[in-house]
């Protein structure tokens, strides 16, 4: 297994004279011992370079998994190999960025959600506010035809939240949706 | 010093009440209808005794408050917007006659500050306002102390009533209607709780923080904000999942205002419960100051006016 970097990785430097990149892997694990090693294990055997492990133990999932981030470094060639090997694995790949998404951000939709066109809420702000839509949790407590909830979690480039952010702001005006925005700044 | 008291709601008389304790003497109390003037000290428990059993204040007309040989005129009117009257034609009068004023009401600061400001300039009295941001919490002489121009952004809950609200719909599953009824019931929200959760009570007061950050230059109608009550129980539940929740948070920089439901932290400092406020002050070069309180009540806010009256040179 390919030692964890002892270094955090810049987030400017993504890219290194060998031609490697660095990548985002979020995956859900089931709560059990020895879970954490076996989903690790195919990246380092497919030739990826731990750089982190985010591992939100007692955070699960809307499906009851706990969720791990990894980062990783390997020639871009290589990435789509560990993927699959991660899934040959059986290991639950949520998200793999072929792209190195710097920041991960939730806003809260609030309004006619589906009767204004979820789908297409959401592919608007994929293109619009420059995003990826990695998550998406949706409550109608009162039927779809009524005022519901989508809480929608973006992976976004760094520095780009608050773009993104007014990008989602005039989706949400256009779609008579409130936008329930995190706090950014600070240490909120 | 002496005090001239204007206003008899709680927090006039919560003045009235325990300025003794911080050694000053109360010369004028008055209602919008009577008052209790006396340049020897009026007879404060006769003049609450009174108020509290629906009877005048004193023989004393409003107007005579003005006469009475006070050294700090404490403004504590109802707030009202846009010219922000009759309280601030009661700030300019008090600096006309060179006396302090020590503002209880928000309307004159967050509407008319410039104007204050001016007045004040010319007159050998000076005004402070300390009550009129989260009440018992000292945030202007927080920021004050570390002087505005190092302070980069004010952030926090400043508004008890849609924070008690907030805080019941997440941990109890309810909806915005039943919470809010409930509130009521206990007295935490008055009977129309429109400015509360509409964000105007808020904004008011981190459009003063902006004002003291800025020095001025901004009003209400600068903030963009926004209230809660579109935000269903399920909104809060799905920030739970994501180990957040939601807040009606203001943000004050010298740029702009803004209040409305944000996404924190569950646990982080901002996710205050129930009525508690809290304010973030970021600095340029101490990092972030939290201060956590009780935002209203009587005595609370009293205890930011007297604090005010402590801190004025003499005159």
């Amino acid at each position: 297994m390919t030692a964890v970097s002892d270094d955090p990785v810049d987030e400017d430097e993504t890219e290194t004279d060998g031609g490697v990149r660095a990548y985002t892997v979020r995956l859900e694990l089931v709560d059990e011992p020895g879970e954490l090693l076996r989903a690790l294990s195919p990246i380092a055997d497919n030739g990826g370079n731990l750089l982190s492990i985010h591992h939100e133990r007692g955070n699960m999932t809307p499906r009851g998994h706990i969720p791990v981030e990894v980062d990783l470094e390997c020639p871009p060639d290589r990435f789509d190999g560990i993927v699959d090997a991660l899934r040959d694995a059986g290991v639950n790949v949520i998200q793999a960025g072929a792209e190195h998404y710097g920041e991960e951000i939730s806003v809260v939709l609030v309004g006619n959600l589906v009767e204004r066109d979820l789908s297409n809420t959401l592919s608007r702000i994929e293109d619009e506010a420059d995003a990826v839509v990695r998550d998406l949790s949706l409550a109608a407590p009162e039927g779809t035809d009524a005022v519901s909830s989508a809480r929608v979690r973006l992976a976004i480039d760094s520095g780009r939240s608050d773009a993104a952010l007014e990008a989602i702001r005039t989706i949400g005006t256009d779609k008579e949706l409130t936008v329930v925005e995190p706090l950014l700044g600070g240490d909120a | 010093m002496q005090l001239a008291i204007l206003g008899a709601g709680d927090v006039g008389r919560s003045v009235a009440d325990l300025a003794g304790e911080y050694g000053h003497d109360v010369v004028a109390l008055a209602d919008s209808t009577t008052a209790a003037v006396d340049d020897d000290g009026i007879d404060i428990a006769g003049a609450l005794e009174r108020k509290a059993g629906d009877e005048p204040l004193g023989s004393s007309d409003p107007t005579d408050v003005f006469d009475a040989d006070y050294d700090v005129l404490v403004e504590a009117t109802p707030t009202t917007l846009g010219d922000a009257e009759p309280g601030f034609s009661h700030v300019k009068r008090a600096l006309e006659a060179d006396r302090h004023v020590v503002l209880a009401n928000k309307g004159p600061v967050a509407e008319r500050y410039e104007e204050l400001r001016a007045l004040e300039a010319d007159s050998a009295g000076s005004i402070r306002f300390e009550a009129t941001v989260g009440g018992a919490i000292p945030v202007l002489s927080t920021i004050e102390d570390s002087t505005p121009q190092a302070v980069t952004a004010a952030r926090g809950v400043l508004n008890g009533t849609a924070n008690f609200i907030l805080t019941r719909m997440a941990a109890e599953g309810l909806d915005y209607e039943h919470v809010l009824a409930e509130a009521q019931d206990l007295g935490v929200a008055e009977a129309d709780p429109t400015f509360d959760v509409d964000g105007t009570d808020a904004a008011l007061k981190f459009v003063i923080l902006a004002n003291v950050l800025a020095d001025g230059g901004f009003s209400l109608e600068d903030a963009t904000v926004e209230g809660i009550q579109n935000i269903p129980g399920s909104a809060l539940d799905l920030a739970a999942e994501d180990g957040r929740t939601i807040r009606l948070i203001g943000e004050a920089t010298r740029d702009g205002v803004r209040v409305g439901p944000r996404l924190v932290p569950e646990n982080g400092p901002l996710a205050v419960t129930g009525t508690r406020n809290i304010v973030q002050i970021e600095t340029r070069n101490a990092g972030s100051l939290h201060s956590s309180g009780r935002g209203a009540g009587g005595p609370e806010t009293a205890t930011a006016v007297l604090s005010d009256v402590g801190r004025l040179p003499p005159l």
